[in-house]
Formats: C-alpha cells, sequence, structure tokens
C-alpha cells in the first residue's frame, strides 16, 4: 500500500501548489516540502494553517483534554514542596522546599508501602509473567480453530470485568464461605479465609491478576507466533525434528524477543501495581501487608489531609517510574527491539 | 479414540508434514483446556448460583450453594423493586453510553486530524499525546484539578477526567493511516471537504476498530469506581459503588429497612447486583470478541 501511495504523491505533488486543499502526503516528507521551506516559510505556514483548519479543529478538543487533565495536573505536583492548605489553596500555602520529602523517608509507613509495592510485584513477576506464555504455546498448538476460537473468548472476558465485580466474586469462591474453604476442609486441611490473611496477601492479589488478565496477555505472545516463519517448521519436520524438538529450536528462540522485551517492560514498571484492585481490598488484610505507594498516596492525602508528604510520595514515584520505564525501554532497544514508545509511532 | 474426539479433528487445519499427536498428549492438552475454561467460568458460575437460591438452602449449605436445587428469582425481585440498585444500576448506564459517545467521538476526531503528516504542528500534538502514556500527574493533583474546575459531585468528575486515552488514539489513527488512502485523495479532487470525507468515508470503513476501542471505553466507564469514590456523594453513585458498599463492606443500601422486610438472604441478593453488573459485559462481549481473535489489535498495535 505504502508503495502505492507513494507514487500517487509524487503524481499528485505538481498540483500541490495551486489545488486549494492538496491531497494529505502519505509517506514520508517529500522533497518539496523540503525545498519550498527556506523561501517561502511563512506564507505556507498560513497557507498550511489555512488548508489543515478542519483538521486542526479536530484536534482542538482532544489536545485541550490532555492539557487539562494531563500536563497542568503535572503542574501541580508543585503541592509536594508546599505546606498545602486547602483552604489557603497553592499561590498561599507556605513553600517548605524539600522538608515533605524528608517526612516522607523518615516515616516508616512510606518503608511498609514501599516493600509490599516491590514484594507483589516481584511475585506477578514469578507468577503472573510466564501464565500468558505458556498459555500462548498451547493455544496456538490446538489446531481445530473452532475449538482454539472459544478458548480464546473464554479467556479473555475476564479482562473486561471490573475490580468491584472480581473482588466480589473472588470473596464468594476464597472467603469464610466459599468452596476453596469447603474443598480444603474436606481434605482435611486448616481453612482458612484467603482473603483476610495478610501473609497470603501478595498471592492473592497475584491469584487475581492471573485469573482477570493472563488470557488476554496472550494475545501479544499469540502474534508474535504467528510472526514465526511457518517455513522452518516444515524444513524441521521434514530433517526429522519432533514436535518437541521444533519447540525448542524454533518456536521458543522466534519469541525469545518478545518475551523479553515485556519482561524488560515488566521490570520497568516495578512501581506499579494495581491501585484499583488494592484499595479495595487493603482494609481487609490492614495497611501492614495491604498498603501500596499508590494507596499510601490515597490515603495519607485525599483520605487524611497531609496533601504535601503525600504528594511528595506521588511525585517521587512517578518520577522514579518514569525513569524506569525510559530505562527499560532503553534497555529493549539494546537488544535489539523496537521498544514501545519508539519513534516509529509517530512516523 | 471416540466419536467426539474424531468431531474434534473436523475443523482441524493440520498442515500435512506435521505428525498426528500421541493420544496422551492429546487427553493432557484437552484436560488442560477444560480445567483452564473451568477456571475462568466457574467463579463467574458459583456467583449466578448463590444469586439464585433461597435463604434456607444457603443455610442448609454453610453458605455454598453449587447448583440450587429450587432456583428463585426473590433477589432479583427485591432489587429491582425499585430503590439504591435500581436507581444505580440506570446512572450507570447513562454514564456509559455518554461517557462512551463523547470518548469516541474526541478520540476519532483527534486520530483522524492526525492522519495528516504536515499538519501543521501534527508533530507537536502527536508527542503531547504519547507522552501521556509515559506518565500519570499522580491522584493528589489529578484530583485537585477536578476540584479546581468546580466538577466535584458532578456526573462529569466520572467522564471528562478520563475522556480519552492516548492508547486507544493510537489505535484508531493507526488503523486510519491503514486505509486506502487513494480514495480520499480522490474525493478530495472531487471537493469533498475534510470532514465529510471522515464522516462519509472513513468511518463506515472503521467499524471494527470503532468497535473494539468503543468496548475499551465502555467497559472502563462501567467498571470504574474509584472516580465516584474520590468525587460523588452517596446519592449519586453508580452501580460499582453500589456493589463496593454493600457487597465488598458489607453496609447496607440506603433502603435496607425496605429489604429487611423481605425474607431473601443477603448473600444472594449481594450476589444477584454482582450478577446485574456482569450482565452488561457478557452480553457485550460475544458480539466484539471476534475482532480480537481476527487480531484487529495486534495490527495496529504493531503499527
Amino acid at each position: 500500500m505504502s508503495s502505492n501511495s507513494q507514487t500517487l504523491t509524487s503524481v499528485a505533488a505538481p498540483d500541490a501548489v495551486t489545488v486549494k486543499s492538496p491531497p494529505a502526503v502519505p509517506g514520508k516528507r517529500n522533497g518539496r516540502a523540503k525545498k519550498n521551506k527556506p523561501t517561502q516559510r511563512r506564507h505556507s505556514l498560513m497557507a498550511r494553517i489555512r488548508r489543515d483548519k478542519v483538521m486542526l479543529a479536530l484536534v482542538l478538543p482532544g489536545f485541550a483534554y490532555f492539557v487539562v487533565f494531563h500536563y497542568i495536573p503535572l503542574a501541580g505536583n508543585i503541592i509536594a514542596f508546599l505546606d498545602y492548605k486547602p483552604y489557603l489553596g497553592f499561590v498561599d500555602s507556605v513553600f517548605v522546599g524539600f522538608d515533605n520529602f524528608g517526612a516522607m523517608f523518615s516515616d516508616s509507613a512510606f518503608w511498609v508501602a514501599l516493600r509490599n509495592t516491590l514484594v507483589i510485584t516481584g511475585l506477578q513477576l514469578v507468577l503472573f509473567f510466564p501464565v500468558p506464555i505458556v498459555l500462548a504455546l498451547l493455544l496456538n498448538s490446538i489446531m481445530s480453530k473452532r475449538i482454539r476460537n472459544f478458548v480464546q473468548s473464554v479467556v479473555y472476558l475476564p479482562h473486561f470485568i471490573g475490580w468491584v465485580i472480581i473482588v466480589a466474586v473472588f470473596s464468594e469462591i476464597l472467603g469464610a464461605t466459599g468452596v476453596v474453604p469447603h474443598v480444603l476442609e474436606n481434605l482435611g486441611l486448616p481453612r482458612f479465609d484467603a482473603m483476610t490473611t495478610p501473609e497470603f496477601f501478595p498471592f492473592l492479589v497475584t491469584i487475581q491478576a492471573v485469573w482477570k488478565d493472563a488470557g488476554w496477555g496472550t494475545i501479544i505472545f499469540l502474534a508474535a507466533l504467528m510472526n514465526v516463519d511457518q517455513e522452518l517448521y516444515e524444513a524441521a519436520a521434514v530433517d526429522g525434528a519432533g514436535p518437541w524438538s521444533r519447540m525448542r529450536n524454533i518456536t521458543l528462540p522466534g519469541i525469545m524477543p518478545v518475551i523479553i522485551l515485556l519482561l524488560i517492560l515488566n521490570l520497568g514498571s516495578i512501581l506499579s501495581v494495581g491501585f484499583e484492585q488494592i484499595v479495595l481490598q487493603r482494609d481487609n488484610v490492614g495497611p501492614g501487608a495491604g498498603e501500596v505507594l499508590d494507596t499510601y498516596v490515597y490515603f495519607h492525602g485525599i483520605q487524611d489531609g497531609q496533601w504535601g508528604p503525600a504528594a511528595a510520595v506521588g511525585l517521587v514515584k512517578g518520577i522514579v517510574g518514569l525513569i524506569l520505564v525510559l530505562g527499560a525501554n532503553k534497555l529493549a532497544h539494546l537488544f535489539g527491539q523496537e521498544g514501545v514508545y519508539s519513534s516509529d509511532t509517530t512516523k | 479414540m471416540t466419536a467426539w474426539a474424531r468431531n474434534l479433528r473436523a475443523g482441524s487445519e493440520r498442515p500435512v508434514w506435521m505428525e498426528k499427536p500421541k493420544p496422551g498428549m492429546q487427553v493432557v492438552k484437552l484436560a488442560a483446556l477444560v480445567i483452564i475454561c473451568f477456571m475462568a467460568l466457574y467463579p463467574l458460575f458459583a456467583v449466578l448460583a448463590t444469586s439464585l437460591s433461597s435463604q434456607t438452602e444457603i443455610a442448609n449449605n454453610n453458605g455454598l450453594v453449587i447448583f440450587p436445587k429450587e432456583p428463585t428469582l426473590a433477589a432479583y425481585r427485591t432489587i429491582f423493586a425499585g430503590g439504591v440498585v435500581t436507581d444505580a444500576l440506570l446512572r450507570s448506564l447513562v454514564i456509559t453510553v455518554v461517557g462512551t459517545a463523547l470518548s469516541l467521538a474526541v478520540t476519532v476526531c483527534m486520530a483522524y486530524g492526525l492522519t495528516r503528516r504536515d499538519l501543521v504542528g501534527g508533530r507537536f500534538f502527536l508527542m503531547t499525546a504519547l507522552f501521556t502514556m509515559l506518565f500519570s500527574p499522580g491522584i493528589i493533583p489529578s484530583f485537585l484539578m477536578v476540584k479546581e474546575l468546580g466538577l466535584l459531585n458532578s456526573y462529569a468528575s466520572l467522564v471528562l477526567p478520563t475522556l480519552m486515552s492516548a492508547f486507544n488514539l493510537v489505535v484508531v489513527r493507526s488503523f486510519f493511516m491503514n486505509l486506502p488512502q487513494e480514495l480520499f485523495e480522490a474525493a478530495k479532487i472531487d471537493g469533498a471537504g475534510d470532514f465529510r470525507i471522515l464522516i462519509k468515508m472513513v468511518l463506515p470503513l472503521s467499524k471494527g476498530v470503532l468497535a473494539v476501542v468503543g468496548l475499551f471505553y465502555g467497559v472502563g466507564y462501567w467498571n470504574a469506581f474509584f472516580n465516584a469514590m474520590l468525587y460523588l456523594n452517596d446519592d449519586k453513585w453508580p452501580l460499582s459503588m453500589i456493589l463496593r458498599q454493600y457487597v465488598l463492606l458489607g453496609q447496607p443500601m440506603g433502603d435496607s429497612a425496605a429489604v429487611a422486610e423481605i425474607a431473601v438472604p443477603s448473600q444472594a441478593i449481594q450476589m444477584a447486583v454482582v450478577v446485574v453488573s456482569l450482565i452488561p459485559i457478557v452480553i457485550v462481549f460475544p458480539f466484539l470478541q471476534r475482532y480480537f481473535t481476527k487480531g484487529v489489535l495486534t495490527g495496529a498495535i504493531k503499527g
């Protein structure tokens, strides 16, 4: 398609100056635009604005949204440096420099929240991460299209169920009167309430995450599996390689780049756990086990009114998280991967 | 091998060079699939079973009903008799429909505008959107923004802060850019304006991606509870907050007196509320899941 439009542009290009609204130019910027730049810049800028006025008007509402709800609040992080009082507002609250950050480091609850966050994300890296890969390999090995589509649909469904519902459903299954305690009791094992046992909390949220998103996570691996050159399999089979050998020597190396990429990106988000999931269940197990960085910010800031210190925690988390994600992306590039935020998307 | 197993192989697409798997392997795989589907679906079934049970049955079974012997709709009659749950359900439906329509409109417009490669400031607008995938302004500044805008305790506070996601924007834009541009260029030469092309040509060709992105937005609005928890008083709560209040926290609903008069177990009512909040998802999902299995998304993501 791109080669088609390339030729089309070059045909249309000579008309572009005279036609009032010339065609959009797909493909890379062509030579014409570059050549005109130095001499006709001003003129062509006004002409382009006039030409694009409809397109610009269409872009503006979305742009305004991003500015108002993402960029201005980003600047609002200034309250991390204020002794913010809601009745004083931003302007009149006292500037306290890095005091809030000092308060953060000397608050033991912050360190508990940090530890809980790392325990949960670490556990999810070990227990959650491999599940979609194995599931994708299994799905990929199913030859019957009908069965494959059915199983895919079933495992995608939980992704669309909200956390409130999931927590309610899990209380019904794992809670005091649920199936699992009954089964445990019948097996002669001690019954325990998985929903309220603090030591079990990291496992609980991991199990819930697997139930919700492991199926959905197969999408990217299934795409990677489809991109493996199918002729390799045929050639290997002709040469006498069995199914396991093909899996080890063709399939796994074929999807390894995607696995490494996702692993790196996961490492980049180790400070983030599902906020909604945890804020719903924190009080079941108490802050000792259930407090993570995001819930710390919420409960200390918005609930208890310690705006400044809580915002400081949020800001540090955001900055470290950004550095980790950018670093992880860089690392992915070093591994020869495209990365998620490659300049590719902007072409 | 049973006739059933032979049937399974009927729809098979096995390439000629591939050996038939050993029966043992087949059985293991099939068992794995059955277990996976069971684990995905059983929790939902258990909720449904409890919601259809009577109080005596739940009590007799120590709280666990695998399959109700005498299914009853009493719990549903109670929650639909009017009152808190009915109101919240209607509210949630309206918020979801209006929110999804607004989100889709803003996303489609911006995505279409950004398909023009030499748009004035196009790169700037695109980077502004993409950069929001890398950071979140944080809970506290976002809360203060909504407060400063005077949106506290308004339904707009459930829609505007999450109006658009940069991810969905990228998905829609990639889809638009993969459409045959020649068509639009021809239309333009015939004198059609940009907006007319969007409405008459681009949108009718984009039903699949609009369905997928619409589902993402719709599910987001339907499931959202945190914004409601932050911004709304309880007389404006959507269904998800009622669910949290009544099922997770075990606190009574506003009309608890009326509920107590009817002899229905609260556990059945709780699970009935869960089922009601699941219904829209379960109804819409089958119509849209084919787009996921067909890979509309992965193509767009990679683009």
